[in-house]
């Protein structure tokens, strides 16, 4: 994007926005890829962004869910979700041509790898969607750990096959890679301070895979989920711990550095 | 047509504010709209040191609402002077500081800061349900209540001084009085009510706080009931808020009693909202040939008006 197009966008009005659905297909078992057309001129998402979507039309649900930016071309975004709740559920419903109401692009991006360092994507479930657009923009240089429960939570092996330097898979229950987890597969990986790490994925992997960098001095980044109400930093209901303090999620966030946060 | 209204010394371009809590201290929603377009601005509750609010997760989707146990994280009242009122300054709406302490000592040294950098108004929290000292406490005993606000009524000179009030008051008629006695200029309701929720498979309450503050379309028959009670056991303006969702319902608090009106939880759905309600109410009067605001405040046309 050029500094031009961000100017020719007026400040106020710019991330509020209907947004035409196109697609929405099941990738997996429960697991869609939603892509949508702003239907206003919006700002083009970096990778680690995130839009707030309206997943229905009345009171009920209230608020809108986020849902990170999963893959981005032609001024389509697309998002990539698992059915869980309520949320969710309504979402699956949707059909193309319809219009749901979405803020963002929100938050930061990850920033890229210092010189010098060899990036290293650590991501657990359906967080992959997070890290996804990184992996491509970093062009065939991020080696990737990606694990979950098992191979029906597995999502787009062969796109990752082709975009990463290095894909390292792994499953709790052994479907699908090393029966193990991200962890422990970073710890093999020989994960050291050439590297420079990318973390997402739940709570419990992200403060093993925050421990293993400290112990041997990797710097990086980690993207953090919380709940949240409004997205743009107003209601401070999707806190984290920090060093400093509570820090937004949505403001601050959603990519912290490693050592930035408090898991 | 007239939209202005006046609360105490406060004159608003419209009976629209925002509730405090749920509009930062402005920053984030100018992204979206021009914040004058709004009869006052309600900043989020400021304490005199720096609060680090309650552990996450702080908030829980509830059927039409939310549950909130932010514990008034703020930034503290030096560097709200310092980096946070110049910014709403620049619009051309009142600025009103919501204030909260854990005694009325800290109560009044706010006051007295913020009447003495100029605030348009001030609104005295006595009606917070996430934090363990001070707040929802000063409202559940009337006599506490109107301690508390003639010591900061004595504080503040040039400033609207306004009384937010817990729908946990035993008696919302008295505690609207205890306030309008002590001084207050206006009362304003309602604040969240208090709830919880639970994760049945953990056995584990969702928020980390346990419990937290209700808010959003399901508290809004509450609050307009309250409004409609308080409206009629004081003379000072009420100041209605409680699920205000679009200006059909600002209208319905308006004929229930209440001079102005906040939206709150629906600045978290829509980021215009406020300010559509403005747009909305400004519409239904053109419509209906009303040239001034006030002649809707109170105007519920009731079978048995005593209440």
């Amino acid at each position: 994007m050029s500094p031009s197009s961000r100017a020719s966008i007026p400040r106020g009005a710019v991330r509020s926005f209907g947004a035409r659905v196109l697609d929405n297909s099941e990738v997996k078992k429960d697991t869609y890829v939603l892509r949508f057309f702003p239907l206003a001129e919006t700002l083009p998402p970096r990778p680690g962004q995130f839009y707030m979507v309206g997943v229905g039309t009345g009171l009920e649900p209230l608020l809108k869910r986020p849902f990170c930016m999963f893959d981005h071309e032609e001024g389509r975004v697309h998002i990539l979700y698992r059915v869980r709740g309520r949320g969710t559920e309504l979402l699956r419903r949707v059909r193309p041509g319809e219009t749901l109401a979405v803020l963002g692009p929100l938050g930061n991006a990850y920033p890229l790898p210092p010189r010098g360092k060899t990036p290293v994507v650590a991501a657990g479930g359906t967080a992959i969607a997070s890290v996804f657009p990184l992996i491509k923009h970093l062009k065939g240089k991020a080696a990737v750990i990606y694990g979950a429960r098992t191979v029906e939570e597995m999502v787009m092996m062969e796109e990752l096959e082709g975009i990463a330097r290095r894909l390292v898979l792994c499953t709790e229950d052994g479907t699908c890679g090393s029966a193990a987890m991200v962890p422990g597969m970073l710890d093999e990986f020989g994960l050291g301070p050439e590297h420079f790490l990318y973390v997402c994925g739940p709570r419990g992997m992200a403060r093993a895979v925050l421990r293993l960098a400290a112990e041997r001095s990797v710097k990086g980044v980690v993207s953090l989920e919380e709940f949240m109400a409004c997205g743009i930093g107003a209601c401070m209901g999707c806190a984290v711990r920090t060093p400093g303090g509570y820090r937004r999620v949505c403001k601050e966030g959603p990519v912290f550095k490693l050592d930035g946060v408090v898991l | 047509m007239n939209t202005a209204v006046s609360i105490g010394k406060l004159r608003l371009k419209n009976p629209v504010m925002t509730a405090s809590g749920t509009f930062g201290y402005g920053e984030e929603y100018a992204e979206f709209y021009d914040l004058g377009r709004l009869g006052a601005v309600v900043m989020k509750g400021i304490s005199l040191r720096p609060m680090q609010g309650n552990p996450a997760p702080r908030i829980w989707e509830t059927p039409c609402g939310m549950l909130n146990a932010i514990g008034l994280q703020n930034v503290g009242l030096k560097s709200f002077l310092k980096e946070k009122l110049p910014f709403i300054r620049q619009f051309d709406t009142a600025a009103v500081a919501n204030v909260l302490g854990s005694t009325p000592a800290e109560y009044v040294k706010l006051a007295r800061a913020l009447d003495e950098a100029g605030l348009d108004g001030i609104e005295l929290n006595v009606s917070c349900p996430n934090v363990s000292r001070g707040g929802m406490a000063f409202c559940a005993n009337t006599r506490m209540l109107g301690s508390l606000v003639g010591k900061v009524r004595a504080a503040v000179k040039g400033a609207t001084l306004i009384v937010k009030l817990s729908p946990s008051a035993p008696d919302i008629k008295a505690a609207a009085r205890a306030a309008e006695d002590a001084g207050a200029e206006a009362v304003s309701l309602i604040n969240t009510l208090p709830g919880m929720a639970m994760d049945l498979e953990k056995r584990r309450p969702v928020l980390g706080n346990v419990v937290g503050g209700l808010s959003g379309p399901a508290i809004k028959p509450v609050a307009l009931r309250m409004v409609w009670e308080a409206a009629g056991a004081v003379s000072v303006p009420v100041i209605g808020m409680g699920g205000i969702m679009n200006a059909r319902d600002a209208l319905e608090f308006i004929l229930a009693g209440a001079r102005a009106v906040a939206v709150g939880t629906a600045n978290f759905v829509t980021p215009t909202a406020a300010v559509d309600v403005v747009e909305g109410i400004e519409s239904y009067m053109r419509d209906k040939g009303i040239e001034d605001i006030n002649d809707l405040v109170g105007g519920l046309l009731v079978d048995n008006p005593d209440h």
